[in-house]
Parts: structure tokens; sequence; C-alpha cells
């Protein structure tokens, strides 16, 4: 049970306190609700950059990072498709510098020319080091078109190409900062050895008089229902064969969201999972085989992957893997192993408790979603899969017109 | 009127609070350490044995036993063996290290009586079957390709090779030293090196009296000890060979590894290294960090790190680069070692640095498992807590002559190992 409290600023920035007297230091977490999904289609990449330019000082602080260490403080952030946020772990002594840092880049940045033509360079570097310099780096840049025809999804973050990120100018900058990054589009925790009343007189002096802004009103378009099995072959410089299927999946507030959650459970989560055993161990079949899916807030993608043995064809790789989804929507899964995947949840909540910036970051992730309470109810949700509804949902999701298939081949040498 | 330019006033952080644990020696000589805190009903317990001692003829044993614990014993397979662990939600991990060797589980203690037979099992009773021996041969020579296609990766390799020559900590195996593993072999080392005598128990979490009797139940007897493992190790001995250059002509990127042999934890200067390193590329706003991404945009990431083994110790840069700029990198580092043994640091910079190192420390104790992790740095190097003490003494007084005199005792470029995976 993760305990909290909630207030609201007038300019619209959502505040949740999260007490937690078992530790010396304190969180500052801020979700700006932004992602790449909210990108131009010629300025892909631009959300992630962005976050980067986040780090470039801001209005009244021309350095973020120094004043931070100065005070024991460390700080990092991410972007995801859906959103993007920024997080501070500090000595709870120190904890008004979080807000005054964080406060200063809300209110605006410093716009330097300098640092969006450095951070251009380091993104494009983190572009080729992810994406183009490894083995197989680039298979979500093929499997996202691939499943996502019309929603923005069908770039990742980081961009659909390197001359998007090389193309970004200041006034572009200036825009997309007007646009999603204010007060009434961001969500912000505070955790910790901290009380709520200090949490509210701390926002208020450093939020209370940034203003509102304009509410984003977010309007994309979606991906309609599959109706056609797709395939993909490409060739790369890889040592290995390597066979992806994703299928269409319904976004992160559906109730199925719970039941698809535990189907990819059975299937690969840990050596008891049953592609491992079967496809791994018992049938040597591949060397490597997972499930898992991208829990996005649109239409997500469920994906398989695996790398077959020398020997084995493609053909008799993929028909294995249809083998075991096949059995999952004709026979109910046994109420064993239904029980072994909700313990296995149940036990990774209460793990993910002992950690102070987990909880304030999925706090922030939940409030968006809705609810900040919806972290107290996860538990619940998992519990009340059926093996009915494992067996329906399993029907739904994995049919021939709702699959795409990525054969990735080994370049011969 | 709020004043933004005014940095709020702070505190710097004067000493940190570590929790001591609970001890105890079974009969069989396996040793118990347990930190009893925190509101989740769970806990973390590791089973710490030291490696055998290294032998060039079967370089894989280690890492083949430690992998294949999970794989059967005289009366599971490995499949029973994971059905029973993950029935209870638990977690069972197997890790192999440089000096020591682990076998990991998470727990609810609500199921930790039906776990820990099953890992009592595993270290008694362990067969290695030759058919996942075959699996594990295979899917490993699998794996090792990929990573091959890694330049970090490669680069790693030569470079602990390059420092640590024919020892545990320079082991760069070959796909065919794989088929070189015998069944008999796992056997024997599985006997000498899983024994109680040779092993320490690690609890952290809602470790209360219940629990502690719980385990000592199941690990203080019916496990009984065959001899003594032999873990001594053989004397690491530099490659005299100092430049690596591992060319890839499709390379967008070239990864860096450079560095130098050099003291750990259990000598006195380690902690003033520590700050010389963190000055160096241990933290964002580090020299290096500064110059070669925030200022020259080179890399998405750049830094310096120490690692610190039982009988060896080494400091060492690494990053991933545009190809093109390989040679300016190489060229920015050395001019950052230099300015470091030339110029004194302004006290604004090791005033910002000594309590960056003190928040981190802070920071670095989330739960009770990072207390458990704090102990062991220091238990497993022969030290105590007052290591922690003489650290946090260091890096609140070190000075900027101290600096120096410690970046001209360690950091000499000339003799820096260089690999480099790419172009140049």
């Amino acid at each position: 049970m993760v305990k909290f409290n909630r207030f609201t600023l007038d300019n619209g920035l959502r505040v949740i306190v999260h007490e937690d007297k078992t530790t010396p230091m304190a969180v500052l977490n801020i979700l700006y609700d932004v992602g790449a999904r909210d990108e131009n289609p010629e300025q892909t990449g631009f959300a992630h950059l962005f976050e980067h330019l986040m780090f470039g000082g801001s209005v009244n602080i021309p350095n973020y990072d120094e004043p931070l260490q100065r005070v024991g403080g460390e700080n990092n952030a991410f972007t995801s498709n859906d959103i993007t946020n920024y997080y501070i772990t500090l000595p709870a002594v120190n904890i008004e510098t979080a807000f005054w840092l964080e406060s200063d880049r809300m209110l605006s940045l410093a716009f330097s020319e300098k640092s969006l033509e450095v951070q251009r360079n380091v993104v494009m570097e983190e572009f080729k080091q992810r994406y183009l310099n490894q083995p197989y780096g680039d298979v979500w840049l093929h499997l996202r078109p691939l499943v996502y025809k019309n929603h923005p999804y069908r770039w990742a973050t980081i961009g659909k190409e390197l001359s998007h990120i090389e193309n970004a100018r200041i006034e572009d900058v200036k825009a997309f900062f007007k646009k999603h990054y204010n007060p009434q589009n961001a969500i912000m925790v505070v955790g910790g050895d901290i009380d709520t009343e200090r949490v509210k007189q701390l926002a208020n002096k450093w939020f209370g008089s940034i203003s509102a802004g304009e509410k984003y009103n977010r309007d994309l378009p979606q991906e309609p229902l599959q109706q056609q099995a797709r395939r993909q072959i490409i060739t790369a410089k890889v040592p290995l064969n390597s066979i992806y299927i994703a299928f269409q999946m319904p976004g992160r507030s559906d109730d199925s969201y719970y039941i698809t959650d535990l189907i990819s459970d059975l299937l690969s989560r840990g050596n008891s999972s049953r592609l491992y055993k079967n496809l791994l161990k018992e049938n040597h079949i591949f060397s490597e085989i997972h499930a898992y899916m991208t829990g996005s807030f649109d239409t997500g993608v469920f994906v398989l992957d695996g790398k077959p043995l020398p020997g084995v064809t493609m053909e008799d790789a993929e028909a294995a893997i249809w083998e075991q989804l096949t059995i999952l929507k004709n026979e109910m899964v046994p109420v064993d192993e239904l029980t072994k995947v909700k313990n296995k949840t149940e036990s990774t909540m209460v793990f993910s408790e002992t950690s102070l910036l987990d909880k304030a970051m999925n706090l922030a992730y939940f409030e968006l979603l809705g609810d900040a309470d919806l972290i107290n109810q996860e538990a619940g949700h998992y519990l009340n899969v059926t093996a009915q509804q494992i067996k329906q949902q399993a029907q739904a999701l994995f049919t021939k017109e709702n699959s795409s298939t990525l054969i990735y081949l080994a370049e011969p040498c | 009127m709020l004043n933004r330019t005014l940095t709020p006033e702070f505190k710097a952080i004067d000493h940190i609070n570590l929790l001591t644990p609970g001890y105890t020696k079974f009969n069989n000589d396996c040793k118990l350490y347990w930190f009893n805190s925190g509101e989740q009903e769970l806990v973390r317990i590791e089973w710490i044995f030291n490696n055998l001692r290294f032998d060039i003829e079967k370089p894989l044993l280690n890492v083949a036993v430690n992998t294949m614990l999970n794989d059967g014993t005289n009366s599971l397979s490995a499949s029973q063996i994971a059905d029973a662990v993950d029935y209870y939600g638990a977690f069972l991990q197997v890790d192999y290290g440089f000096d020591h060797s682990q076998v990991t589980l998470y727990c609810l203690n609500k199921h930790l009586q039906n776990t820990l037979p099953v890992i009592k099992d595993i270290l008694v009773n362990s067969v290695f079957p030759e058919k996942e021996l075959h699996t594990f041969i295979r899917n490993q020579q699998q794996k090792l390709q990929v990573s091959l296609q890694k330049n970090d990766f490669i680069a790693r390799r030569a470079f602990n090779r390059s420092v640590f020559g024919n020892t545990m900590y320079g082991l760069s195996a070959e796909a065919n030293d794989y088929d070189t593993i015998k069944r008999d072999d796992l056997l024997l080392h599985y006997q000498q090196m899983y024994q109680p005598n040779n092993c320490t128990i690690l609890v952290a979490g809602k470790a209360d009296d219940d629990i502690i009797k719980l385990i000592t139940q199941s690990f203080g007897k019916d496990w009984n000890n065959n001899g003594k493992a032999d873990i001594s190790q053989p004397e690491a001995v530099a490659n005299a060979e100092e430049f690596h250059l591992i060319e890839k002509p499709d390379a967008l990127q070239s990864a860096i590894r450079i560095g130098i042999p050099t003291i750990n934890r259990m000598h006195p200067d380690f902690p003033a290294l520590q700050v010389v390193n963190t000055i160096l590329g241990g933290y964002f706003g580090s020299r290096l960090m500064a110059n070669i991404r925030e200022e020259k945009g080179y890399t998405y990431g750049i830094g310096s790190a120490m690692a610190s083994m039982k009988y060896a110790g080494a400091l060492f840069i690494a990053t991933e680069v545009g190809a093109d700029v390989t040679r300016a990198t190489m060229q920015e580092i050395e001019k950052e070692l230099h300015i470091l043994k030339t110029e004194l640091i302004s006290h604004e910079e090791l005033g910002l640095v000594k309590n960056y190192m003190l928040g981190a420390l802070l920071g670095s104790l989330e739960n009770v498992f990072s207390h458990a992790d704090k102990f062991k740095n220091v238990y497993f190097s022969d030290l105590d807590y007052e290591y922690y003490d003489r650290y946090t003494q260091v890096v609140r007084t070190i000075t900027d002559k101290e600096i120096l005199d410690i970046a001209n005792k360690y950091l000499d470029f000339n003799k820096f190992h260089k690999v480099i995976v790419g172009k140049y």
C-alpha cells in the first residue's frame, strides 16, 4: 500500500506527496504529458532531443547540474512514446534546491544555440550507439512502421532518421516548450523524508507564480484494427537469424491489459515459462526466446522474438511459436500455472515498494492515467483474471490477420 | 518578489548511518549475516562462495558450474526447480563474478518455507545433467557470437586481457573453449567450491527471528564439508603490449577503453584516488563528460571508474565515440589527465565534488538491500565499517594539493593500456 496526499496549484500543476521516513533522502519527480507520439512526422525524435535541452540551462540558472551536485543530488530523465519524465534524488534536507531548479526550467529555458548544437551531436551519437552500431539495434526502427500505419507510434522515440535531429532549429525548440512544458501538462511527485505541509509551501513558493500556459489538446490519428497479415524480410550483418512476430493489442487503460500482461508472463517469465521450457529446453529450436509488450497508452504491441538454433529453418521456428499460441487459444490454463503468474506479479509489486524512486515514478504515471491510487489497485486487477479470460484474449490477439512478422536474416559472410 | 537567481540554502552531509548486521556461524562453518529492517514482508538471501583457483586449461568451469546450478539435482529436474521457485512468486538468480559466485533468492516471507528446500537441494545435490550441459554450451556459443559483434564488449575483453593476463579477471573465452567443458570436471568443481566452509549467507529484509530460525534449520545441518577449497589465485601479470587496435571498417562508432592496473580498496590511498576518479570521469559533471560530451558532442557518454577486486585493481576510462573523432577523443583524454596532474583544482570544483560524493553515498542507501551491499564491499575486502568513516573523512578533508599528488602518483598516461575497437 503506497500512501499519498494530493493537491493542485491554481495554475493547474498537480502535486502528489508520498511521505517515507525510512530514508534520509527525497525524490522530486516531474512527469510532462508529452512523448514521441506528439511529434510532427517531419520532426521525429524531437521530444527526446528536447529532454536533453532541458539540461542546457534555464532562464535564471545557467547550469542545471552543477548546483544540484553541489547539494549532493543526482538526476536523470527518460522519454518514451507517451511521456517525458525527469527525476532528482537528493538528501531530504536539501529538497528546496530541487524545487528551485525544476521550477525555473518550467518557467523558461535559456534556449542556448550552443546547447542545441552540442545536444544534436550527442543525440546523433546516441542514435548510432543504441540503434545503428549494435547487432539487431535497428529492429524497432523496422518493426514500428510494420505494426503502425497511421498512429505516430510508427516512429521510435529516438526518431525516424538522423536528419530529423540534424535539422532541429531553435525556433522549433521554443515552440515545443510553449506547447508542452507548462504547469497544466505536468505532474509533480515529491517523496521521501518530507512533510506534506512543507511541500505545499515550497510548491506555492517556487511553482505558484508560473503561468498556467495553454492546454494542449491531444488529437492523434488512431491505429485502425489490422485486417491482414504483414511480413517483412531484412538482411543485415548479424551473426544469427532472428524472428519477430508482433500483434496489435489494446492500450494501457483497457481492461484487457492485465489479461494480456499475464499471457506474456505465462509465455516468457522465468525458467518455468512455456516458451523457455518447450522451445529452448525440451525441444531445441531456439537459443533465445522471449515474449513482451509495450504497454503503450494507445494501441500497443505484443511481441514474440527468438533466435533459432543452427539447422532450424525459419519456417519451423515460426511454426513452433504459433503452436504455442494455438495452445493458449484452445486450452484452458491450468489452475496452478495461473496461480504461479499471479504470485509472481504480487511479489514484484511488493518488491517495487522498497524503492522510493520507483514509487514516485509510478505515482506520477498512474496519476496521468487518471488516478494515482491505481497504484494500489493493480494487484486486485491481476488477481481477478480468469483462465477463461486468458483463452478469450489469446483468441482475440493471436490471429494471422493481426500479426506482423519480421524476419531478420544474417548476411552470409 | 522571489529571486530565482539565488541558490536556496543547503547543508553538507557530515555522516551516514549504516545498519550493523547480526552474525552467527553454523557448526558446519557456514557464516550467516542478517540485516533486519524495512516495512515489506520480504527478504533477499544471498549464498556467496569464493571462487576456486583459476585454471587456464579449464577457463569456463566456474561460469558453467554457477550458471547450471539450477539445471537439476538428484531429485529435481531443471524444469521442476523452475516450477517450484516460480510458483511461490520467488526469484532465483545465479551470478558469477571475478572473486565470488552466488545464488540469490528474492522471496516473500510467507513463501520462504517452501522455497528454501529448493535452494538447499541445489547447493547440496546438483548433478549437471549431460543433456543440460549440451544445451548450455550450444546457447552460450550462440550468445557469444552476438556479443562479439558489439564493439564495447570486444573492447572490455581486450582491455581485461591486457591488464590482468591469464587470470579470472582477464578471461576472454572463445566459442571453442565451451567445447572443453566436461561433466566430470563440473561435478568436481562443484563439490570443492559449494561447501559450507566456503559460504557466506547474507539476508536483508524483514529478517526477524522466525526467518533466521528457518534459514538456520535449513543450512546449519545436513550440509557437510568435504575438505578445504583452494581459493588462492594466480597473480595478475599485465600484458607487455599496451596498445591494441581492433579495426572494424564499417564501424559508425569506435569503442575506447583505456586504463591502468592500480590499488584496490584495501590500500589506504583508495578513497583519495576515488575522489580523483570522480573529478576525472566519475559523475555527470565530470571533466571528461564536460569536455567530450557537453562541449564537443563526440559521444553519448564517457566515464571513468575503479574496479576493486580481491587480488587486483584497475582504473579505466570507457566511451563510444563517432568513428571520425576517435583520435581527437584520445587527445582530449590525454589533455584532461595532464591538467589533473599539473593544475590545482579550484575550491569551487573541489567543494562540489565533495558534496556530490557524500550525497551519492547517502543516496546509495536506498533500502535494506543497499545496506547489505555496503557491507559486502568491506567484508570481502577484509575491511570493516571503519572504512566508511575513513572514506567520508578523506572526502571531506582532502586538499587541492593532495589531489595533485595522488593524480601524479597513480595516473601515468604513458603506462595506460589502450584498446580501440573501430577506426583510428
